[in-house]
């Protein structure tokens, strides 16, 4: 059964119906799903959650969708890892890997994609659709097959290869020809006027509450309380205000005594207007052209981004703008310390992680959490010039002389 | 006629122009500030643009061409 009450704008506080709406009428705010908390209260326990399955869906209380109804191909309840190895070479006692690369098409789109599916069916759209330069593509594209509907992935057509691939397996894919803001021109053109469920358009408000699911499982994890110091890699930002908002919904229920979380932002150089917006003490990012190697980070006019310097300023977190040159080197360190091979967007955690043990901002004991969100696998090319390899004859003396370093005798 | 949702960011050597006025009076184009913040050194407007498809193109090209950042509501739709 669904607990929610109404959308909400977050701007002006209008009450709007559920329907496939994003944008309050009035102010133009971005519309949020509002809850009965009361009645959540009542219904939502450790325990009604521990037997829940082992999905996002265990916490389908705290979602604008049953469990019953949902289009879930096991997103969630991804691996917490303590990394004991990364721990040492950065100086952390109490370092814990949430690693959503181990989600059903490896990233954490598949759990705001498994909600946004569930929602389309329940309005009765027959398209699913999203403009994708990766994860979204393959997190919608492997939705829309599960729910049976059509599916329209819009992807720019110098994408790799592999992640066209990736998500053209499951259907279809459309190469729009143009650069990142014809796609996106497109993209907002197709969603003012056909009757699709654009996930992050007008399915947005149901889509995002997904990415909450991410606080619940970590406070789950850990024990049943929230860590002290989370680093969330920031695209539009909605994945950072979401975790927040779980970690804090679990607070006001009980579930967990609190969240005091300092929440940390991690942008690449070549994307950072929301860490920008908030070393500057802005309030408001300014829009930028993206021009990064994290491309699931490569967002230049995000929507939450408002929201995000806001959360990261209110808990006493930070904004980080990692180096180009250092997101391989974050993602290298990951993979030879904790044997996790993240994509770049975890690169630029790693090496914001790495920058606030440095300077004191994180304490060495202090529980500390690094979200990784998608896998390696999907930006091979990254790390093209970062790793080596050695190639031998199939000869043992080959063998001695080129890996072992031996000479003849 | 069409509309189109935007935002205008602006920086604070524009602040003082009246750029909105001025989009309104050179094109064809009904400009309705719906929420605005606009400070001493930096200021944002959310506003809705009535217009010809190809009228509001060439209003926001010149917006953009005085320094100011234009921007569509829904923040970026290109997602990773």
């Amino acid at each position: 059964m669904s607990n929610v009450q109404s959308l909400r704008c977050k701007e002006c506080g209008r009450d709007y119906p559920q329907e496939p709406i994003y944008v309050c009428d009035f102010c133009f705010g971005p519309l949020e799903v509002n809850y009965d908390y009361d009645a959540i209260a009542k219904s939502m326990s450790r325990e009604s959650i521990q037997d829940g399955p082992l999905t996002i869906w265990r916490y389908d209380d705290l979602l604008p969708a049953s469990r019953d109804s949902a289009v879930d191909i096991g997103a969630g309840m991804t691996p917490l890892l303590k990394a004991d190895n990364l721990g040492k070479e950065l100086g952390l006692n109490n370092l814990w890997i949430k690693n959503d690369a181990a989600n059903p098409t490896h990233s954490f789109k598949d759990r705001v994609v498994s909600v946004a599916a569930t929602k389309a069916v329940e309005f009765d759209f027959d398209t699913i659709a999203c403009a994708s330069t990766g994860n979204l593509a393959g997190a919608t594209a492997a939705h829309g097959a599960k729910a049976g509907m059509n599916t329209m992935v819009f992807i720019p057509a110098d994408l790799e290869r592999g992640k066209v691939l990736g998500a053209a397996i499951f259907g279809s894919v459309v190469l729009v020809n143009g650069n990142y803001d014809d796609v996106n021109r497109l993209c907002s053109e197709l969603g003012d006027d056909r009757r699709w469920a654009f996930v992050n358009i007008n399915m947005r408000p149901y889509y995002s509450e997904g990415s909450k699911s991410i606080g619940y499982e970590l406070a789950e994890q850990l024990g049943w309380h929230a860590p002290e110091h989370i680093i969330v890699p920031v695209a539009s930002g909605s994945l950072f205000t979401k975790v927040y908002k779980g970690l804090n919904e679990f607070a006001e229920l009980g579930i967990i005594d609190n969240a005091n979380t300092k929440m940390h932002i991690a942008q690449p150089f070549g994307c950072s207007p929301v860490a920008k917006a908030f070393v500057e003490e802005q309030a408001h990012p300014k829009p930028v052209i993206p021009d990064t190697i994290a491309k699931s980070l490569a967002i230049g006019s995000p929507a939450d981004g408002y929201y995000t310097v806001g959360i990261a300023n209110k808990t006493g977190g930070s904004g980080t703008i990692v180096p180009e040159s250092k997101i391989a080197e974050g993602m290298k360190l990951l993979a030879e310390t904790e044997g996790i091979f993240t994509e770049t967007a975890g690169g630029v955690v790693i090496s914001t992680l790495r920058r606030l043990a440095r300077e004191g901002v994180i304490g060495p004991d202090e529980e500390t959490v690094a979200l990784i969100t998608g896998t390696g696998l999907k930006t091979l090319e990254a790390i093209e010039d970062s790793v080596s390899t050695k190639t031998i004859d199939a000869t043992v003396r080959s063998f001695d002389e080129i890996v072992m370093g031996r000479g003849v005798k | 006629m069409p509309l189109r949702r935007v935002r205008f960011t602006f920086q604070t050597e524009l602040i003082q122009r009246p750029v909105i006025y001025d989009l309104g009076m050179k094109f064809e184009i009904v400009t309705n500030i719906r929420r605005a913040d606009v400070g001493q050194e930096t200021g944002w407007v959310v506003l809705e643009l009535e217009g010809a498809v190809e009228e509001i193109e060439r209003g926001l090209e010149w917006v953009a061409a005085q320094g100011v950042e234009v921007s569509s509501l829904e923040g970026d739709i290109l997602a990773g």
